[in-house]
């Protein structure tokens, strides 16, 4: 038996040891976070928006995480500051992202602020962004011989709708830009405390 | 105190603890080699057989004269141990086969998913009238049916298959396991359409939602049971590395899965680094051990020849085991993370050069001078293969982890060409070639078409190294330019699409492999080709027959 207990408790040791540095000591760490004044929580149609962008992968291609100004131009392309972790006190689930076949988009609701240009580049990327490789989604919208009343036409550029028709944004299309007009993380974020100064405090506490 | 001392002390500390762990190796005899160990994947007498079950009679005879050394001793296996192992095969033969059939389903649909991402990358307005079809939902479904599918239904076929043959002993509650497997394949099937409806957890690698994922819990804590029983039921002395490997594997994604999907308790940043701990562990401490437990049986088992240093395949064990858990926060490097866990997970990046190197050396030396096997064997041909890709890939992980070369490479195509080294070029690769030897003793049919082994190997093969070196170059262009602020972002965009167009080439040769490897299997379960030995799992024989077939 000895080889057994050998083999089951040094694989649970070598886990719970790497479990306890990526898992463990980073919930203590931000658990306790506050989010920062400019934060505003979700609005229900930006969270309704969020499940969209979940539901179509767009965080394979985008990320919500742009790096200090020493690891890249980040900054310099408009993509923001260096993110902190009360930056995603709402985000559930975390939508970091690991690729950048497109661009930043944590502060996209700055940069492109306007819904017409946000539904007209969903429903066709390449006709703003001439060599786009992002995905066209006509299946967030409807097209229509004529608009009903209540109905949110898409104004495209001239030549690319449907011949005739109109192009209404579905409710999906319209929940999904109002949460990246609202991907605004601009507000200034206090550099965390220096150690010698939360020293004597915590030293004080005990 | 300041750094330098700090250093200094730690410095002190660790060559003591150095000192300490070598005078308990020497103590505990660690540095003397143990053939013994070694040796136990073998009959008695048997050293020195080659064995390879994907071959037909001649090829068998053709591989034995190649693999003859002089001072081999001509006596046959101890037929005892031979009844042994063909009962342990006869226990699992059911569970395997099941593992197996899946896993080859799940391998087609989810390369066929993976060449319409592919494709869908440089043909954008390609496929986008529905929603399931889009590249976010079809990439995931891939990743879904390649990860959870083809490489977890046939690694668990593989632990089935070899821990009774390792442990000398029967399969032990086979209905519990086959039990399991219909849990976790109702669990992949119903995660690959949540997946396509755009019901998803929204986390690299998890994706699955959490209800299903409870399905995924289930069969594997229905496989762990009837395995730790088989384990305690052992009749063979010493236990084997590859014992250590799979069970140890089996044992921890089961954990890894069951922590990092827990509903509600991650959020935020710690959810981004439990995502990253799950999501590199899944390679490291899931599909690595087992493919790596998989290459010290197969290899020895088909040159016939004990593998050089038993106890450099144990020090490898642990080093992985101690290591690997940590790497995972070097996906996040540069991110919002705390800066220590960073540093930690480069760190022990660079580590896992240790296990990497025991295992190469291990390799090197026991397959000294019968290299010419490979021509031989086409197993032995897949396994080569894969153990040399495992090097090259964890070394190119491990510099990648190093913030200069993570600067350019993060969020690139080069970490999905890097991904696609390990989990095909390695771990698949090392499958295919566990199939082609499994499944002939699993139905005691033989392969009907053996040319149909080689010409996948070449497919998989070319498939995987011009996806590989396409992507890879096309990758590391693309970080440049993103890193240039002068350069407009379109230009990192424009000029991988080139590459993207090879890497769709590459995967078009990977997925003909696959239905080529498909199709055998199929021709070989529905009994094609001539009749050479008994039909054992669907019509058990006589004993002798079987006999006949295993000892050759």
């Amino acid at each position: 038996m000895e080889n057994e207990v050998k083999l089951a408790a040094g694989a649970m040791v070598s886990l719970a040891v790497a479990t306890a540095a990526l898992v463990v000591l980073p919930y203590m760490e931000v658990r306790d976070i506050a989010p920062p004044e400019g934060l505003k929580p979700y609005t229900s149609a930006q969270l309704r928006g969020r499940e969209v962008y979940i539901a179509n992968g767009c965080v394979y291609c985008h990320t919500q995480q742009p790096r200090d100004r020493n690891l890249g131009p980040d900054h310099e392309r408009g993509w923001g500051r260096a993110s902190v972790p009360g930056d995603y006190v709402y985000d559930k689930p975390h939508l970091l992202g690991s690729m950048r076949t497109g661009p930043d988009l944590f502060n996209i609701g700055v940069r492109q602020p306007s819904k017409d240009w946000h539904l007209g580049h969903l429903y066709q990327p390449r006709a703003y962004v001439p060599g786009s490789i992002m995905p066209a989604y006509p299946y967030l919208f409807e097209t229509k011989a004529a608009a009903e009343p209540g109905d949110e036409v898409v104004k495209l550029p001239p030549g690319q709708g449907p011949a005739g028709k109109v192009v209404v944004a579905r409710p999906e299309a319209l929940d999904l830009v109002k949460y990246l007009q609202g991907l605004d993380h601009t507000y200034p974020v206090l550099p965390p405390p220096p150690r010698s100064a939360a020293g004597p405090a915590a030293g004080s506490a005990s | 105190m300041d750094s330098a001392i700090l250093s200094l002390l730690g410095a002190f500390l660790l060559s003591i603890m150095g000192l300490f762990v070598f005078i308990w190796s020497m103590r505990k005899g660690l540095l003397v080699e143990n053939p013994r160990a070694a040796s136990v994947i073998f009959a008695r007498g048997e050293i020195g057989q080659a064995d390879d079950p994907a071959l037909h009679e001649a090829g068998r005879a053709h591989l034995q004269a190649a693999a003859a050394e002089p001072g081999d001793a001509a006596h046959a296996a101890d037929p005892r141990e031979l009844a042994q192992r063909i009962e342990a095969d006869r226990s699992s033969a059911f569970p395997v086969f099941m593992f197996i059939a899946f896993a080859i389903l799940w391998l087609v649909l989810g390369s066929v998913a993976g060449l319409t991402a592919s494709l869908k990358l440089h043909m954008p307005d390609w496929l986008v009238g529905e929603a399931w079809q889009t590249f976010g939902r079809v990439r995931t479904m891939h990743l879904t049916a390649v990860l959870y599918g083809w490489i977890t239904n046939a690694a668990l076929g593989l632990i089935v298959w070899l821990l009774p043959r390792l442990l000398r002993t029967r399969l032990f509650g086979a209905p519990w396991v086959m039990l399991g497997g219909a849990f976790i394949n109702i669990a992949i099937a119903s995660a690959i359409g949540a997946i396509g409806a755009g019901w998803s957890d929204g986390m690299e690698y998890l994706e699955m939602p959490w209800q299903i994922g409870l399905f995924i819990v289930v069969g594997f804590v229905c496989i762990i049971g009837p395995v730790l029983y088989t384990l305690v039921n052992r009749k063979v002395e010493s236990l084997y590395v590859s014992v250590w490997y799979l069970v140890a594997a089996l044992l921890w994604i089961t954990l890894l899965f069951l922590v990092a999907k827990l509903p509600g308790v991650h959020t935020g940043v710690q959810q981004a680094t439990t995502n990253w701990w799950y999501g590199h562990n899944v390679l490291g401490l899931w599909f690595t051990p087992i493919s790596v437990g998989a290459i010290y049986y197969f290899l020895p088992k088909i040159i016939g020849r004990p593998v050089r240093s038993y106890n450099l395949s144990i020090l490898g064990f642990w080093t992985l085991a101690f290591f690997y858990g940590q790497v995972g926060g070097h996906h996040l490097i540069g991110g919002p993370i705390p800066g220590w866990l960073s540093t930690l997970s480069i760190v022990q990046s660079m580590m896992m050069i240790i296990p990497v190197a025991a295992f190469t050396i291990n390799m090197a030396g026991t397959l000294r001078g019968r290299m010419h096997l490979a021509l031989h064997s086409p197993t032995l041909r897949f396994m080569m293969f894969g153990g040399l890709m495992y090097m090259l890939s964890s070394v190119q992980g491990s510099l990648e982890a190093l913030r200069s070369v993570n600067q350019v490479a993060h969020f690139t195509h080069f970490t999905v060409a890097h991904a696609h080294l390990g989990a095909y070029a390695f771990v698949t690769m090392v499958l295919f070639g566990a199939i082609y030897f499994m499944l002939p003793r699993v139905l005691h049919w033989e392969w009907p078409y053996p040319r149909l082994i080689s010409l996948q190997f070449w497919l998989a093969a070319i498939g995987i190294l011009i996806y590989f070196v396409g992507l890879s170059i096309g990758g590391w262009l693309q970080g440049l330019a993103m890193l240039d602020a002068s350069r407009p972002f379109m230009e990192s965009v424009q000029l991988t699409i080139p590459y993207l167009q090879w890497r769709s080439v590459g995967g078009a040769l990977m997925v003909l492999s696959h239905l080529v490897f498909a199709g055998h299997f199929l021709a070989m379960a529905l009994r094609f080709g001539p009749q050479r030995t008994g039909a054992a799992l669907f019509a058990p024989q006589s004993p002798q027959a079987l006999e006949v077939a295993h000892g050759k």
